[in-house]
């Protein structure tokens, strides 16, 4: 690791005053830690924003849910009100990364991860992401992880989470904080799509920090399903993961939300495939058209192409589960 | 915490002064901004018990109970955690009295090498405390976090379950210290 000096604020405020271009955000420290280990960070400036009071789980007005960006993975997960409430999030939170690492990460910096290709980690290679012009390895290279959508010739990567898969089906709010004051960040347009721009994975400035996220009251408690598709049972990323939530009237789906993980820059969602199920039954028909308009568009890279048809099948299979969730809840 | 500035002054090689108690005892250590909680203990303290497998929090043999909680060593900065409880595998058992998790591991020969043994064992104490595993397929997904090259998760498994009742009921008799272990939300 590089040398680094270490500020520990108290306050918001300060701790957006010391960020900058070559200063690191640093709390859970699981990620960011071991790209300073590889040396693919090398921030001069560590800001330990554990000191700030960014801690607590709190009910909204209209009935959501406000979660500090520094509650732990773990608590989260095993909230009262996310297991109650927000079932879908829970299942993503839990079917991440291990107890160990849930109860050091953060909810602020499930976020910020970044990518797990092994070109990205390989300083001895080309990266666009890590050194933006010197090209992408993982186009001729080993891309079985990659992405089939949202890719650009600069960058097949793939955002690593599974926690904001089911944010992203939530329709969370991302709280942020600056030097100018606060904003919110609809989390659909929170991560971008790599572009010509594949170092950027966010839309944060430097010296934003998130401070919390909020959850709306509804979160599909009834009908909702997280299933993660991967090479072991346990303790490994996902080669395709879906947030499936449905809200069902007797027979006929009244709002549909499906976001897929593994396969993009992003949590990938697409309007058409949750609008294709509106005022119509929870079949399995029904669910393959979602499919296929999710997946409009899904390209290979090669070692890659099998994630196309397996996504479209897990897609199917979570909206099968989530529409008997309650029954066999 | 403290602060002393380096001889030349430069805030990089500045050594941060820490207070820890570590397995009950009261420490104190000077650390550089970049040491790990695991180099820490491993190099400046001699606590060698926590392993360092792959030093990037995938093997699990650098587990310690941070403040209650497991964690991996390996992946936190030790200047971030000034004034918190650390228990390692040298604090587990009381004396010479071997903890049930150790006694368990004994009999059921739950090891090769052993060199994932003290991160399986402080994981597993800590999972007791959480009281999220109820069955032994929920042991096997909360202990996925360590693992073991020599394959030993069969015996290891038969040997968490046997000693997770015994862990239960010391948590809930004794110990504001082990007591501080759960970290249910």
């Amino acid at each position: 690791m590089s040398p680094f000096s270490y500020a520990r604020p108290t306050a918001v405020q300060e701790a957006v005053q010391l960020a900058g271009p070559h200063a690191r955000f640093i709390a859970g420290g699981t990620n960011l830690i071991d790209l300073m280990k590889e040396n693919v960070e090398r921030p001069q400036r560590l800001i330990d924003i554990t000191g700030l009071p960014l801690h607590e789980v709190a009910d909204t007005v209209d009935g959501g849910l406000l979660i500090g960006a520094l509650v732990s993975n773990s608590d989260l997960a095993w909230h009262p009100r996310v297991q109650h409430d927000y079932p879908l999030l829970a299942q993503a939170i839990l079917a991440g990364a291990s107890p160990q690492l849930r109860n050091m990460a953060t909810t602020g910096g499930n976020l910020l991860q970044r990518t797990r290709c092994l070109y990205f980690y390989d300083t001895a290679t080309p990266c666009n992401k890590r050194e933006p012009g010197s090209g992408c390895s993982a186009r001729q290279g080993l891309n079985r992880n990659h992405a089939i959508l949202g890719a650009s010739e600069h960058c097949i990567a793939t955002h690593p989470s599974d926690m904001c898969v089911a944010l992203a089906a939530l329709q969370a709010q991302v709280h942020v904080a600056g030097p100018q004051g606060a904003r919110q960040i609809a989390f659909a347009d929170f991560h971008r799509l790599p572009g010509d721009q594949p170092q950027r994975d966010n839309v944060l400035a430097d010296n934003e920090l998130i401070t919390a996220i909020e959850l709306p009251a509804e979160g599909f408690a009834a009908h909702s399903h997280y299933l993660k598709v991967r090479d072991r049972e346990s303790y490994a990323f996902a080669l395709v993961s879906v947030a499936a939530a449905l809200d069902i009237d007797g027979h006929v789906i009244r709002q549909a939300r499906i976001a897929l993980g593994g396969v993009a820059h992003k949590p990938w969602r697409n309007p058409d495939a949750e609008a294709v199920l509106i005022g119509k039954p929870a079949t399995a028909a029904n669910f393959r058209l979602a499919a296929d308009l999710l997946l409009d568009g899904a390209d290979g890279q090669g070692r890659n192409n099998f994630k196309i048809p397996l996504a479209r099948q897990a897609v199917v299979r979570a909206l099968t589960d989530a529409a008997q969730a309650m029954e066999a809840a | 915490m403290t602060t002393t500035p380096a001889a030349d002054g430069d805030e990089l090689f500045a050594l941060h002064t820490l207070r820890l108690n570590i397995n009950g005892e009261q420490r104190r250590i000077q650390v550089h901004a970049w040491t790990t909680l695991l180099d820490m203990l491993r190099e400046q303290l001699q606590l060698t018990g926590s392993k360092k497998g792959c030093d990037h929090g995938q093997c699990g043999a650098c587990t310690v109970l941070l403040d209650g909680k497991r964690i991996n060593s390996c992946l936190t900065l030790a200047v971030m955690h000034d004034g918190a409880e650390l228990t390692t595998i040298e604090g587990v058992a009381d004396g010479e009295a071997l903890h049930p998790l150790q006694r368990a591991f004994i009999k059921h020969d739950a090891f090769q090498c052993g060199y994932c043994t003290p991160g399986q064992i402080c994981s597993a104490l800590a999972m007791a405390g959480e009281n999220h595993a109820h069955s032994r397929a929920d042991i096997r997904e909360q202990m996925s976090g360590n693992l073991c090259r020599c394959g030993a998760y069969n015996n290891i498994l038969d040997a968490i379950e046997d000693a997770l009742p015994a862990c239960r009921g010391e948590l809930e008799t004794s110990a504001p210290a082990l007591g501080k272990r759960g970290s249910a939300a």
